[in-house]
């Protein structure tokens, strides 16, 4: 199986430009940020969250705690995932009670990780209110989930993927659209 | 052996890291210093979740994970149990007394009849040395070996080792010192054949007939591990001290009366002062109070018999997890196949609705 690449979807500029719009929707929208906090989803949420709230410091100093989640626990296919299924740490050491948690990830699909993220939530206690922002919404929801803040949507097909690569994690900055082509 | 490495969708390799490329847990002596950190580090991540309100996953919801405990044991028994528990598993029991095996069923029969119900996981414990092992060979599903005869208990190990870490930062070049029936003690080797990768040195005391000149060389290759009869000679300089319990269950002839060992070999405060000035105590329970140990440091700042306990059940999760989750699947016995093989070229790619 080889990955073609079939298109870029984002430059790093539009990813940080987007990143950027993102963090003033998040910051109007909520009313008031002294419960809020960003949830990144791991792994590509976590990097950015990160950047998100520091794009927040940089629209009046706003303060925002971030949190990571790690959902292997919550996921419903353990066992057919398993040989890429790696547990890694959350954190989260604010209490979630009462908060108004934004979770943070790369791309939105079936929307079966945000639902294992919310059971991981719910586990540490009863937030306020939880709402979702994705860099990409590529459609081929499984789940009743949607994002109240989006970077782009984009019209896939079920063969085709996704890529966010970030500098944190990956050794470049982009977002494309990749197909699985038999060889 | 299969040694999958973790990949992406795309069958990049993600990570470095090593994951476990075992179906079962049956010794920790054919684990290098790399698994054994990863099954440390997995282990820690567990430690989290008993910090939770809710302390329940359903990370193995509708999972069955069989405990076959043909040797008595209340907390190791009810460490796995919890561990399944707040993974979501279910749990099925066998209890020695309880058992067919008193009417006469052998060990092979029995275990057949337990798989026969498909659990997804045997965890055993049995008073011969080497029976996970025979077990595990014979059967599908994965198996831990909480303790066989003398031979090893690999999740004690790993819940010693981790306790050090969390206290001392890290467990490399510990000079550690076990007291006790070191002779039938599956605790003291295991602890051994895992801090002895990591540069332990061993001083092993007791009376004579528990502490023989062979064990002086069970450790990992390079492992320095030597033998005194007097308590005041073993303590000299230890980081870490492991107390063994008097198994008067163990013993068949008479050795030295309660009020001897006492006399020779209790660990108490003043003894203790040997030792470097912030050194670990570690039993793996239950405790003979004033026998091996006196009550004040049972009870003091160094001992850690409790965090002990509470790591069982983070290690325990650990290993069910790792386990149960599918993450082995297709990995060989352990001991069956001690030949080396060729890292795994080409994993299976399952197919994932998740996103990352």
């Amino acid at each position: 199986m080889r990955i073609v690449e079939k298109s870029q979807l984002m430059s790093a500029s539009e990813i940080d430009r987007t990143i950027q719009r993102l963090a003033h929707e998040i910051v109007e929208k909520s009313g008031g940020t002294k419960h809020l906090a960003l949830i990144g989803v791991r792994r590509r949420g976590v990097p950015l969250a990160q950047r998100i709230a520091k794009a927040m410091r940089g629209i009046d100093g706003v303060e925002v705690p971030v949190g990571t989640l790690d959902i292997t626990l919550y996921r419903d296919d353990l066992s057919k995932v398993a040989s890429h299924a790696v547990l890694q740490s959350s954190d989260i050491s604010f209490g979630v009670d009462n908060m108004d948690l934004v979770l943070v990830d790369d791309v939105l699909y079936t929307g079966r990780t945000i639902r294992a993220a919310m059971n991981g939530l719910f586990d540490l206690g009863r937030p306020k209110r939880v709402s979702l922002c994705v860099l990409i919404d590529r459609g081929h929801r499984e789940m009743p989930i949607e994002a109240q803040y989006v970077g782009r949507s984009v019209q896939t097909s079920d063969t085709e993927i996704v890529e966010v690569r970030l500098r944190e994690i990956d050794s470049e900055e982009r977002v494309v659209l990749v197909d699985r082509v038999e060889p | 052996m299969l040694f999958r490495t973790v990949r992406d969708l795309a069958g990049n390799s993600i990570s470095d890291d090593v994951t476990y490329r075992f179906r079962d847990l049956l010794a920790l002596e054919p684990l290098s210093a790399d698994e054994l950190t990863f099954l440390l580090d997995q282990s820690k991540l567990f430690q989290e979740i008993q910090r939770h309100p809710l302390k329940k996953l359903a990370t193995l919801r509708g999972k069955t994970v069989t405990l076959a405990f043909f040797e008595n044991s209340t907390r190791t028994r009810i460490s796995f149990s919890t561990a399944a528990s707040r993974l979501g598993a279910d749990t099925m029991n066998l209890q020695a007394e309880a058992s067919s095996l008193k009417k006469g069923e052998s060990l092979l029969d029995t275990v057949y009849t337990l798989n026969a119900m498909k659990p997804d996981c045997l965890v055993m414990r049995h008073a011969a040395s080497g029976a996970a092992d025979f077990v595990a060979r014979n059967l599908d599903i994965p198996v831990i070996n909480a303790g066989d005869g003398t031979h090893e208990h690999p999740s004690q190990g790993l819940l010693d080792a981790l306790t050090i870490r969390d206290r001392r930062g890290s467990i490399d070049n510990l000079k550690v010192t076990i007291l006790g029936d070191i002779q039938h003690s599956r605790v003291a080797r295991s602890n051994i054949h895992l801090l002895g990768k990591f540069g332990g040195q061993f001083t092993l005391c007791g009376p004579a007939m528990w502490v023989p000149r062979e064990l002086e060389k069970i450790g990992p290759p390079g492992c320095v591990i030597r033998r005194v009869s007097r308590i005041e000679d073993g303590l000299e300089d230890a980081d870490v001290i492991l107390v063994l319990r008097v198994q008067t269950e163990r013993m068949y002839e008479p050795t030295l009366s309660a009020e001897e060992y006492i006399l020779l070999y209790q660990l108490n405060a003043e003894r203790l002062r040997l030792a470097n000035p912030n050194a670990l105590i570690l039993h793996p329970g239950p405790m003979n109070r004033g026998v091996e140990i006196s009550p004040d440091v049972a009870d003091g700042p160094q001992s850690c018999v409790l965090e002990q306990v509470t790591n069982g059940i983070a290690v325990r999760m650990a290993l069910l997890f790792l386990l149960m989750s599918g993450a082995t699947e297709g990995g060989e016995n352990v001991l069956a196949d001690e030949a080396s093989g060729a890292p795994n070229a080409s994993p299976e790619k399952k197919e994932s609705t998740h996103a990352d």
